[in-house]
Formats: C-alpha cells, sequence, structure tokens
C-alpha cells in the first residue's frame, strides 16, 4: 500500500484530493489530506465584505463538504516535515509517513513582518481583509466612518491575489459614491511597484481607470514602518504618507511549518520546478498552489491550472515515467472595477495579459482588459461554479493551459 | 540593442541601459555605469553588486527584502547606496538583467 499525504485542505488541496481519489485504486493507493482548520474559506468574497455586498456566511464552509469520502482527513498543526525520512510529525506527536506528497500549505499574512502594522491602531484605524475577521473589522470600522484619508499599501511581493488590492480601492470608490461621502474620502494606493499593476498593458488600462476614479496612485513606495501615533507609514527613503485608516496588504508568508522544515526560501515558499511543479529538492514532493516559489500570481485560478500538471505528473511518477506535462504559469484574474462592472485579464509566465476575449475566440463572453458588465456577473456566478464544480476537482470547460486565441498583440 | 564602448571595452546594452550579457562585466564598467546614475562607486557599493553577481549566477530571484537579509547591507542601507530604485539601479551596475516582478 503506497501512501500519498496532502498537506492542506485549501482550493489547491482540496482540489487534489477530489482529483486523485476519483483516479486511484483505493487497494493500491492510501490518500491523506491534512489540515490545520476544518472551515473552507471562499477567499475571493472576503474582499466584498467590507463594502457588506457578501456577509460571514457567504464564505464560509465546512470543509469536510468537499473532501471525498474516502480520504482520510486529519485535523491539526504540522510541526514539521523530515522530508529526507518521508515523514510529517504533528504538533500534537502523531507522525504520518507517506510515500509522495503533495504539498499545499499555502501562503498567510504576516503583519507582524512590518514594524507598527499590528500595534495599538490594529483593527481600529489599520485594517486587512485577507481574514475573516479583518474583513468584518474593517466592515464593522467602515459603517460609521464619516470620512478622510485612507491608505491602500502593498508591503511587499509577492502577494496573494495581486488584483485583490485594486479592486478594494475600486470597490471602496463605489461604495463611498453611493453612501454619499465620496467626495470626503480621499484613496491613495500605495505599491512597492513602478505603476498599478506589474506588466505594462494591464497597468496602462488599470492606471487609467485609477485617475477616472480620482485614485491617486503612489508607486515605488516600499514600507518600512508604520508610525501609529502620528498615523503615517514611512517607507525605507523616509517618503511619509499620512493617513485616516490604512488599509494594508501584509507581508505574505509561507506557513512556519515549511521554515522548521528548513524547506522554503526567506519567506518559506518552496523551491519548485515552475513546469513540472516537483520540488527542486524532493523527487516525491509536488508543490500546488501559493506554497510554491513559481514566478506566477499566487492565486486560485493558478492552483487551479497547476492542479491538472501536479495531477498528471504525480501519475506519471507513481508509474516510474518520464514527467511530461509542463505548466505555463497560466492566470485568468477577475477584476471588479465597482458600480457592477468588472474587467479580466489572462496571462502566463511569458504573456503579459492583453485585450481580447475570453474564453472563446471573437465571441468571449468575457472581454480581456475591457471594464464589462459582463464580466461583473462573470464574477458573481465564480462562487457557486467555486463551491460545486472547481473544489470538487471537476471538469471545467476551460484549458489549463493558455491560449492566444482571442488575444490581441498589436 | 545597442552596442557602446565602456570603459574601453564594447558591451551590449538593452533599451532600459542593461547588460544583456552578464560575462562582459567589469568593475570598470560598473565605475561608468555608476557616474550614469550619480553614484560615486565605493567597497560598500561593490559589495553588493558582487552579492548580485554571485545569487544571479547560482540562478536565484533576488529582491530587496533578499539583499536585506544578506549580511552584507540592510534594506535602508541599500536604499542610501543606490537611492530612487535599490535593485533596480544595483542590478544595471551588476551587470544583470533587470528584476522582474511578478504578479
Amino acid at each position: 500500500m503506497k501512501k500519498i499525504l496532502i498537506l492542506g485542505g485549501g482550493t489547491a488541496g482540496t482540489m487534489m484530493a477530489n482529483k486523485l481519489s476519483k483516479e486511484l485504486d483505493r487497494s493500491e493507493y492510501e490518500i491523506t489530506i491534512v489540515d490545520k482548520d476544518k472551515t473552507h474559506y471562499y477567499q475571493p468574497g472576503l474582499l466584498f465584505i467590507p463594502f457588506g455586498i457578501y456577509n460571514k456566511h457567504d464564505v464560509i464552509k465546512p470543509k469536510a463538504n468537499f473532501f471525498p469520502r474516502n480520504v482520510n482527513v486529519v485535523y491539526g498543526d504540522i510541526d514539521y516535515i523530515d522530508p529526507e525520512n518521508n515523514q510529517v510529525f504533528m504538533q500534537n506527536g502523531r507522525k504520518l509517513n507517506y510515500d509522495w506528497m503533495v504539498l499545499a500549505t499555502g501562503t498567510e499574512t504576516r503583519p507582524e513582518e512590518t514594524p507598527g502594522l499590528k500595534d495599538k491602531l490594529w483593527n481600529k484605524k489599520i485594517f486587512e481583509f485577507y481574514t475573516l475577521e479583518g474583513a468584518v473589522a474593517l466592515r464593522n470600522f467602515f459603517k460609521d466612518w464619516q470620512g478622510g484619508k485612507m491608505v491602500l499599501n502593498i508591503a511587499e511581493m509577492p502577494f496573494k491575489c495581486p488584483v485583490a488590492p485594486l479592486e478594494f480601492v475600486f470597490l471602496a470608490d463605489a461604495y463611498f459614491t453611493e453612501i454619499g461621502i465620496r467626495d470626503k474620502v480621499d484613496i491613495t494606493y500605495v505599491t512597492p511597484l513602478p505603476g498599478a499593476f506589474t506588466k505594462p498593458k494591464a497597468t496602462k488600462m488599470l492606471g487609467e481607470l485609477m485617475e477616472e476614479k480620482n485614485i491617486k496612485v503612489v508607486p515605488e513606495f516600499y514600507m518600512e514602518r508604520v508610525d501609529n501615533d502620528q498615523q503615517k507609514i514611512i517607507s525605507y527613503d523616509e517618503k511619509e504618507i499620512p493617513f485616516d485608516v490604512l488599509v494594508s496588504i501584509p507581508t505574505n508568508m509561507g506557513t512556519d511549518a515549511i521554515e522548521r522544515s528548513g524547506m522554503g526560501d526567506d519567506l518559506n515558499f518552496v523551491p519548485t520546478d515552475k513546469y513540472t511543479l516537483r520540488s527542486k529538492n524532493y523527487e516525491n514532493i509536488f508543490v500546488l498552489g501559493d506554497a510554491a516559489d513559481i514566478p506566477t500570481s499566487k492565486a486560485g485560478s493558478v492552483a487551479h491550472f497547476a492542479s491538472d500538471v501536479v495531477f498528471e505528473n504525480l501519475m506519471s511518477a507513481l508509474e516510474g515515467r518520464e514527467l511530461k506535462a509542463k505548466f505555463d504559469g497560466h492566470a485568468n484574474c477577475y477584476i471588479e472595477t465597482g458600480f457592477g462592472q468588472g474587467s479580466i485579464i489572462d496571462f502566463n509566465y511569458d504573456t503579459e495579459p492583453l485585450p481580447g476575449t475570453y474564453p472563446l475566440p471573437g465571441v468571449g463572453p468575457f472581454g480581456l482588459l475591457k471594464n464589462t458588465k459582463t464580466n461583473h456577473y462573470g464574477k458573481v456566478m465564480f462562487r457557486w461554479i467555486y463551491w460545486h464544480i472547481l473544489l470538487k476537482g471537476k471538469e471545467m470547460p476551460l484549458e489549463s493551459q493558455m491560449s492566444m486565441a482571442g488575444k490581441k498583440t498589436s | 540593442m545597442a552596442t557602446q564602448t565602456i570603459a574601453g571595452k564594447e558591451v551590449d546594452l538593452n533599451e532600459d541601459g542593461y547588460l544583456t550579457d552578464h560575462t562582459q562585466w567589469n568593475e570598470a564598467i560598473a565605475k561608468e555605469l555608476a557616474k550614469e546614475e550619480g553614484i560615486e562607486l565605493t567597497d560598500e557599493h561593490m559589495k553588493v553588486l558582487n552579492y548580485l553577481r554571485e545569487k544571479y549566477a547560482e540562478g536565484e530571484s533576488l529582491s530587496i527584502r533578499k539583499v536585506g537579509k544578506s549580511g552584507i547591507v540592510d534594506i535602508k542601507g541599500l536604499y542610501k547606496l543606490f537611492p530612487g530604485g535599490p535593485l533596480k539601479i544595483s542590478s544595471r551596475l551588476a551587470g544583470i538583467p533587470k528584476p522582474q516582478s511578478c504578479v
């Protein structure tokens, strides 16, 4: 009996458990999935909570609903992995052996990494929206806020869902307009990047949208610390930006168990072959989703497209065959732009987001790098697709490889 | 791409002014490129450039954070050495490609 161990039961791990359980003969393989938390969070929905569009109950379901029946589930904290001896030690002393591992422990926000960020103003005037607690705290703050200077800051690259901070300021613009205080709210988007986004065409489109919505962009700002008494953020080169409310995208890091296992880089992300998605150091470990150090977005869509590659390569590895599937870094992101509209970007390692139609060339229905109502409905429908199709590892009518069809290159 | 003579040596530069072949680099070239950025290269600068070249040769991706943890210089110090865009400028002077920030 061979043991397959999936560490992490988030978007990536859950999809993998479902794919593997359908394919593998249970008289030959035992599948176990490990997670510390019994709740599954619909993370794309957290963004909507501060504006009262979703509430807590729209974004949580028990993880157990999505794990296949014939998979062992272990809830608990991982102490460390001993990859030389194919063992995982849990904090409660339990030991799990494995023959093959899918490492899907994700990324988490670490406000502690920035001096003054998680201090006396935390959840009072300084917020984040990547956790349910944070998103709900910000919702409660906005209920009574009369306006002032709202600063959104990205602390460090890379971070989960690179479009979320853009969506946040777009939705904030719409929200404050709708409640009638937009003229009293000053929105500033502060980023360590040279512009609103990383790639030229998307940066241009999004930069123009920022201007249209009267949102200031401060590029090349690398935050060193937060001054709680004077309510300002300070960069390493001594630039200062004052705030009345600070919405932070804190430093993202992989879980501490990766650090304790000596398997990560300086941000606890795991060195991974960007094509095969196998660990660079251990032949029997594949890395799926945000935990990997591959140069693409940390996003559910990436985990989804990558899961096809990990699945195929793991099957090959189990049978001792060469790893043939190659990941192209494909990412596909909806961008909510407020007032019932949205945009979509589709890109990979080599191709930046381009204008066009998706998924059908010339037809759509979605418009790439365009701001449309249909794109917004795509995002609205996506929650249903996520819970009912994607997590369960069912086939989606989308290719995992990015396609140039429908994209305009000139 | 353009071929240019810097410090008596022919080098190939891309449109952003970065060397396209890091093996064409030497310290004299770094000094010339530094002048264009308004920087007088010291030993402190050179330690950073050598660190970047070493990590680049090992195939590692570089970030300001990583340089700050290298033990050579902290992030504040790096900004003082290469004001404006510490990793972009230091990478150019080190003769390695412009850092990619991935999405």
